[in-house]
């Protein structure tokens, strides 16, 4: 009887799935309160315009509706959710430092290799907190900050942190950016000071452990003036059958002809209801280019916004979404066009297997001021049965007849043909299917870097895993 | 017949609805090389996707034995394994695997071995060489935005380096130029050096037979082997055509 609540396909998930009770963590009760908050921000320690920001943005959460338009989001029963847990541990600059289960965890994810490999820096948070902050010594010498937004709104940034906040995704944008607003706790502050070319990637790491809990973490980055910056973000959590909440909220400042490459690959189990605001400001001659993989989760809510404020400037945006047995994925993105000759370009591929449910939302805003301006959106969507559903739901607004949008979709099968071929070449349907679909994901795929590009297309195979039949 | 390494009886196959070919039987041994003819529609290619095992091809009656096996039992990727290849008439584009990735991956499902790298690459590039191919197609995803003739030649680099003990060439020449049929002939050729390896080249042009050694013509017409001989068989059908066939079918 215990089973029927899982939505979890039987897959051998055991690479992310493994877990560790955590009996010494310290969490906060259950559901929301101001008493909750006010903990939590004593916890954290936060200055008082912080404490002042939580309990203002709880107001703001109480008073608005629930999100009413998307997938459907009644198991999220916050009374249910404990919005902090504390691992028992400080942050650390060594892994050695870090306790030995979650110094494992991190293992087994392959993040330290990798940043012995090939990052400049890394953040690892295991649920509420960073356990893990470092930055290469050549990286923080041309004046790179990577770090923990707690301890940098304590120090020379603190000011620069105030001022930039929640200001391009304020709480009272709708009711989990309010939530986030209220019980944020981690991720990270990054700031490329002008001219500055960060050579090799950057990367955050969240992982969500304990069961039942929400993860709100918080990432700020500032890329100044003709900085260059490719921040990478990797998400994952082990299966509950009770649900999880990851209310995360992203904003990135691209300053002045700055160029900032933000990539995810978002790995949720399926217990996940994965509820992210991501928002991109972009000045003159700067540009963003959003790489997003969407795996697992149960219910995703997830439109990565650019804002074109200045003359020239550019968004590409390119991502693939996977929705297997159990899974309702709402992405998409918004791109808003403020200024004169600036350019979007979207690409998006959908896949649905087993029932799954993959929605593409877009929406382009091509206001007066924006003259000379450029969009081209293109989605493709890949349905690998019947019973899988793909929908796909593009908008755009131009207020300018001096603009040039296009819109291409287009929704396909695997064909019989191209499994044949590759089964004449000895490959298993299995295989032959998942080298298929991997390629379908090859425009994401092309633009990660080898080892995420790897673990892309494991979790594409893994996905594919018993889906003859 | 018990020295055959492929063995075709009475081989009824529908695609469809539509029974396409009606009762074929011919043995091949090893080493051999066999030509199959016949005007458009015959059935020529019908026969090479039978016996690779395509499911949109459907045997409703007949046998085919390959190196003592029941091929009808076994799946598409089986037969690969035991050693059959087909260069397909149009070879599909698959993006994110390089064509060199991909024939390693192919050679090791084949042989069950690990392949090396280096040792791979090496007769990689000699056998791009034979066939005129830029070695960037290596790194480049299979067959995607290649011209006709590439993909062509892309199926004739796979059978140099799969090198299996039986290939069907589904209508190789077509579409190709008369450089292109005489390049893709030499990668052919030195296929054929492999003693053992049996081929069977469907076709409707004598163009690119002119330097292959050739064991047996077949004539397909409507369906039906209506007549086998030796190689002279290819000239006389390049003189005369299929008129003289077509009644019979």
């Amino acid at each position: 009887m215990t089973e029927e609540k899982t939505y979890v396909e039987d897959i051998d998930r055991s690479l992310y799935d493994f877990r560790y009770e955590d009996k010494d963590a310290w969490k906060v009760d259950e559901g929301l309160s101001a008493d909750i908050i006010k903990t939590i921000s004593r916890e954290k320690n936060d200055p008082e315009w912080m404490r002042e920001f939580r309990l203002r943005s709880l107001e703001i959460y109480n008073r608005t509706p629930m999100v009413d338009w998307g997938p459907d989001i009644e198991g999220l029963d916050m009374k249910n959710i404990v919005t902090y847990v504390r691992p028992n541990t400080k942050m650390t600059a060594d892994w050695e430092d870090v306790p030995e289960t979650i110094r494992d965890t991190f293992e087994k994810l392959g993040i330290p290799q990798a940043e012995r490999e090939s990052l400049a820096g890394v953040g690892a948070q295991y649920d509420s907190e960073l356990v893990y902050h470092n930055v290469k010594k050549e990286v923080a010498e041309q004046g790179v900050v990577y770090t923990d937004l707690e301890s940098a709104m304590h120090g020379p940034y603190a000011e620069m942190i105030r001022s930039h906040f929640m200001k391009l995704v304020p709480p009272t944008d709708h009711k989990f950016a309010a939530l986030h607003g209220a019980v944020w706790s981690g991720g990270s502050f990054v700031y490329v000071p002008p001219g500055v070319s960060v050579e090799i990637p950057l990367q955050s790491y969240f992982r969500l452990n304990a069961p039942g809990a929400g993860q709100f973490e918080h990432t700020l980055i500032i890329v100044d003036k003709g900085a260059y910056l490719h921040f990478i973000e990797g998400c994952s959590a082990p299966k509950y059958n009770i649900a999880n909440l990851h209310a995360g909220c992203v904003e990135l400042y691209v300053g002045e002809d700055a160029v900032l490459r933000y990539s995810t690959i978002e790995n949720w189990s399926k217990n996940m209801y994965n509820l992210n605001t991501k928002r991109a400001k972009v000045e003159k001659g700067g540009k963003v280019e959003w790489i997003s993989g969407s795996f697992g989760s149960h219910v995703s809510y997830l439109y990565p916004m650019s804002v074109l404020d200045g003359e020239g400037s550019r968004s590409e945006f390119t991502s693939v979404t996977f929705a297997g047995k159990g899974q309702n994925l709402d992405t998409g993105c918004k791109v808003v066009h403020n200024a004169p000759g600036t350019t979007s370009y979207v690409n998006t591929r959908s896949i649905s297997k087993s029932g799954g449910i993959s929605t593409f939302r877009s929406s382009v805003v091509i206001g007066n001021k924006a003259k000379n301006s450029k969009s081209a959106v293109s989605c493709q969507s890949l349905m690998l049965d019947d019973i899988s559903r793909s929908d796909t739901i593009p908008a755009m607004d131009v207020r300018t007849d001096q603009a040039d949008v296009g819109h291409e979709a287009r929704i396909g099968r695997i064909s019989d043909d191209a499994v044949f071929y590759l089964m004449s070449r000895g490959l298993s349907e299995e295989d032959a299917r998942a080298l298929i679909v991997s390629g379908f994901a090859d425009n994401v795929g092309k633009e990660l870097p080898l080892e995420y590009a790897v673990e892309m297309n494991n979790l594409i195979r893994l996905e594919m895993k018993g889906s003859i039949g | 017949m018990s020295d055959s390494l492929l063995s075709i009886k009475d081989l009824r196959v529908r695609v469809e609805e539509k029974e396409i070919l009606h009762g074929i039987s011919f043995d091949i041994k090893p080493g051999e090389t066999h030509v199959v003819m016949g005007p458009n529609g015959a059935g020529k290619s019908t026969l090479g996707n039978a016996i690779m095992g395509n499911p949109s091809y459907e045997v409703t009656g007949g046998e085919i034995f390959f190196d003592g096996r029941n091929l009808l039992d076994m799946a598409v990727n089986e037969r690969a394994k035991s050693g059959i290849y087909m260069s397909f008439q149009n070879p599909l584009e698959v993006p994110g695997v390089t064509l060199g990735n991909f024939i390693k991956t192919a050679l090791e499902q084949r042989t069950g071995e690990h392949v090396r790298i280096w040792d791979f690459r090496k007769k990689m590039l000699q056998a791009m060489s034979v066939l005129q191919m830029d070695p960037s197609y290596a790194e480049r995803d299979l067959n995607v935005g290649f011209s006709g003739g590439e993909k062509k030649k892309a199926e004739i680099l796979q059978l140099m380096l799969l090198s299996p003990s039986l290939a069907i060439l589904d209508e190789t020449d077509s579409g190709l130029d008369v450089d292109a049929v005489r390049t893709v002939s030499e990668g052919i050729r030195a296929f054929q050096k492999n003693q053992d390896s049996a081929l069977i080249i469907i076709t409707h042009n004598a163009a690119i037979l002119n330097s292959l050694h050739v064991d047996a013509t077949h004539i397909l017409v409507g369906g039906k082997l209506v007549r086998s001989g030796d190689a002279s068989l290819v000239d006389e059908i390049s003189e005369h055509g299929f008129t003289a066939y077509e009644t019979l079918s």
